[in-house]
């Protein structure tokens, strides 16, 4: 076919426009990996002995690990030893108190990237954790949901003032050998957000983190950990991005949710970590373990994910569906241009009676970009009445791309419904035509094409990051009619 | 008004149109009939700018204005609509959201203030009541699902939106029923007004029962061989395509010796 490149490559050939560097002096160990430097890690975090065992223990698991081989990417071996693994913008005392101690540069980072944390000047009401580095820099709204006894912090700073919640959840979702980068996330782990939702509390508001990597040569390594309770209700967005570096940058972050009996988390991700150069130098390496243990019956955990940045990802956001009635879900678009690389999908494990799972997957490749779907959908034994559906669309753009998909389904229970659907379609010329025809610019066709595309996917995100979402594809906003 | 000059234009360097000459003044109705592969189509699509057709030679000016050096989309928003004969479908793209862009883009560009969502559901349904589509069209993805008179509609539909200086309908009777034919018809006949010029692509007469030129053309290999008036499509009608070509080769012989 006659490929309508011209008007969809200068789409696609867009700047990134979160590349800039903030000029900050940081505090930073230097590069390598050892028991030393976790050690040095945990003693600057001021942490309770419990912890560095636990981080020596999964190091020393680490150890004994060998990286994944079964995705369909392709990197150089990645040397850890030339890896930085703490980073913090240094600063004059101890913790900020309040924001106006927070250096000013690094409000003006955020303010750029379009978050601003300064809580008078939050008009959506989403309270934000913003992560620069290795360290958590400012966290908003701590009060008005303290008063809903809600715990939203940093990570570092639930360890000091919650450590029985931090003790009692840590690993039980993602174990420390879960798999490679999990251990090495686990030994090495910086900072993160943390979440408690008490008992029946409704979050009055979205929570949110903004992770940010900065310098150079530097891992981001952070850990996330969100706890519902009975009856509770969350939603947590992410956002991310780093700037424009010819080496490739390693994030290994690892995400536990954990849902009590009728709880209920809602967790949208919009990624854009630097992709990389045309030619596929440099970007971040994007590494991350995500899962969600419904632990509870009538419990309810939904991944949403827009996946537009990294120049390689390995992701599975999953659900273990340990509650009766619980139910699992994953929506997910993940565009790959230029020489990107995704290997993503979820793992739907369906243990409780009477459980459901819904995997909507869109995939969409531009330029040499590859684009994997990877998704295991398992029922054991004791689910009865299981349910899953799974559905994985894949828009090609351009004649050099590729797309692949890579279904498992394990039943192991008669009364298991489970269905798989899956296409795979090219913008047409003939679209782009019809569109133009109708006086839309080729950019606004292309985007208004893709925005149907994936249209399944942007519904399920909270009304702020589908704007965002939107825009990160360059898409003007649809749906103000119909 | 529309000055087409020895146009010749080719798809993958097949040559399809060979020194077409046509002329529709401001307001009038012209007819395109011919066999298949005499390049009706093309003709449609050339003056559309679909970039997949080379134009070799010729000109087409358009009020004055160079129509084939302006790129698709400024065709569009100066008011030149094209009917499809295969409207095409755009998967999770409403259709309410796709006419009001594309009304809003052609008002932007004729310094019309843009509808809101208010503004343009009240027209769209207004229209869509004279083409008798369901209101339920609106809110359905583009094109997709509907049945062929559902599409020839919902192209009727947007011409009415987008109220264009000149329309082109590429085989708009093709696949339609005959109550079909005659809502299409009625659509098209509602928008004819002396500010609007037509061309109305057919390879059956029977379409032009509804839609009656002021002209007729008969295409034959990329060329314009007869034009007149209505009583022409009648003629075409009984006597078939074929008497057209017979008298060209006698023509070309005639030409030679």
């Amino acid at each position: 076919m006659n490929a309508p490149t011209k008007p969809i490559e200068a789409f696609l050939d867009r700047e990134y426009p979160a590349g800039f560097v903030t000029a900050l002096e940081a505090d930073a160990l230097p590069k390598g990996l050892s028991e030393d430097v976790i050690r040095r890690i945990s003693e600057k975090k001021g942490e309770p002995e419990w912890l560095l065992e636990w981080r020596l223990e999964s190091y020393r698991r680490w150890l004994t690990m060998t990286p994944p081989g079964w995705a369909q990417v392709s990197f150089p071996p990645i040397d850890y030893q030339d890896i930085v693994y703490y980073s913090a913008p240094r600063r004059k005392a101890d913790a900020p108190k309040s924001l106006d101690e927070v250096d000013p540069e690094l409000l003006r980072t955020y303010e750029k990237l379009g978050v601003p944390l300064h809580e008078r000047a939050r008009l959506a009401g989403v309270a934000v954790d913003a992560v620069f580095d290795s360290v958590s820099v400012a966290t908003t709204f701590k009060k008005q949901l303290g008063e809903h006894g809600i715990v939203f912090c940093s990570f570092s700073e639930a360890v000091k003032e919650h450590p029985e919640l931090v003790r009692q959840y840590l690993g039980t979702v993602v174990p420390q050998g879960d798999n490679f980068y999990a251990a090495l996330n686990s030994a090495v782990f910086s900072d993160g957000s943390f979440v408690y939702i008490p008992k029946g509390v409704r979050c009055p508001m979205d929570l949110s983190t903004y992770f940010r990597i900065n310098a150079r040569d530097t891992g981001q390594f952070e850990r996330t950990l969100i706890i519902a309770d009975e009856g509770a209700t969350v939603s947590y967005l992410e956002g991310c991005t780093a700037p424009m570096r010819d080496e490739n940058q390693l994030h290994a972050a690892v995400v536990e949710l954990v849902a009590l009996e009728g709880a209920h988390i809602k967790y949208s991700t919009v990624q854009n970590w630097y992709p990389g150069d045309k030619d596929g130098k440099g970007g971040i390496y994007n590494f991350v373990t995500k899962r969600g243990d419904c632990r509870g019956a009538r419990s309810h955990i939904s991944w949403t994910q827009v996946e537009t940045g990294s120049a390689i990802t390995w992701k599975y956001p999953s659900v273990l569906l340990r509650g009766d009635d619980s139910v699992g879900e994953f929506y997910s678009v993940a565009l790959t241009n230029h020489r990107q690389q995704a290997d993503t999908g979820s793992k739907m494990i369906h243990f409780g009676r009477n459980t459901k799972s819904t995997i909507i997957s869109k995939g969409i490749s531009a330029g040499h970009g590859s684009n994997t779907f990877r998704g295991l959908v398992k029922v054991t034994p004791k689910a009865l009445g299981a349910r899953n559906y799974t559905q994985c669309d894949s828009l090609l753009i351009g004649g050099q791309c590729a797309a692949h998909t890579f279904p498992t389904i394990e039943v192991r229970h008669p009364s298991a419904r489970v269905e798989h659907e899956a296409t795979t379609s090219r913008i047409g010329e003939d679209q782009l035509f019809y569109a133009m025809q109708r006086g839309l610019t080729a950019e606004d066709a292309v985007s208004m094409i893709v925005s149907g595309f994936c249209k399944e996917v942007f519904k399920e995100l909270p009304m702020e990051f589908a704007v965002e979402a939107q825009k990160l594809l360059g898409v003007s906003l649809e749906g103000s009619v119909g | 008004m529309l000055d087409i000059r020895n146009l010749h234009a080719s798809v993958d360097g097949k040559p399809i149109l060979r020194g077409l000459d046509l002329h529709v003044g401001t307001g009038e109705v012209h007819a395109i009939m011919g066999p298949n592969g005499s390049g009706k189509s093309t003709l449609a699509q050339v003056l559309a700018g679909r970039d997949s057709f080379t134009v070799d030679d010729g000109s087409v000016s358009w009020d004055g204005v160079d129509l084939l050096a302006m790129p698709t989309e400024e065709r569009a928003r100066a008011g030149l609509f094209l009917a499809f004969q295969y409207p095409v479908e755009i998967p999770g793209v409403s259709n309410a959201y796709f006419l009001k862009a594309a009304v809003n883009a052609v008002r932007r560009h004729r310094g019309e203030p843009e509808y809101d969502a208010m503004d343009f559901l009240k027209r769209v349904k207004a229209e869509m009541k004279a083409v008798d589509m369901r209101e339920e069209f609106l809110y359905r993805s583009v094109n997709e699902g509907f049945s062929g008179g559902e599409k020839k509609r919902n192209e009727v539909l947007q011409m009415a939106l987008l109220e264009p200086r000149l329309a082109v309908l590429d085989e708009t009777d093709s696949g339609l029923d005959i109550d079909a034919l005659r809502t299409v018809a009625d659509g098209v006949n509602r928008l004819r007004s002396p500010e609007r010029s037509m061309i109305v692509i057919t390879h059956y007469q029977r379409l032009l029962d509804y839609i009656v030129p002021d002209q007729v053309h008969v295409l034959s290999h990329g060329r314009i061989v007869r034009s007149g008036g209505r009583e022409l499509a009648h003629e075409l009608e009984e006597r078939g395509y074929g008497w057209i070509d017979e008298a060209q080769a006698t023509l070309a012989q005639g030409a030679a010796s």
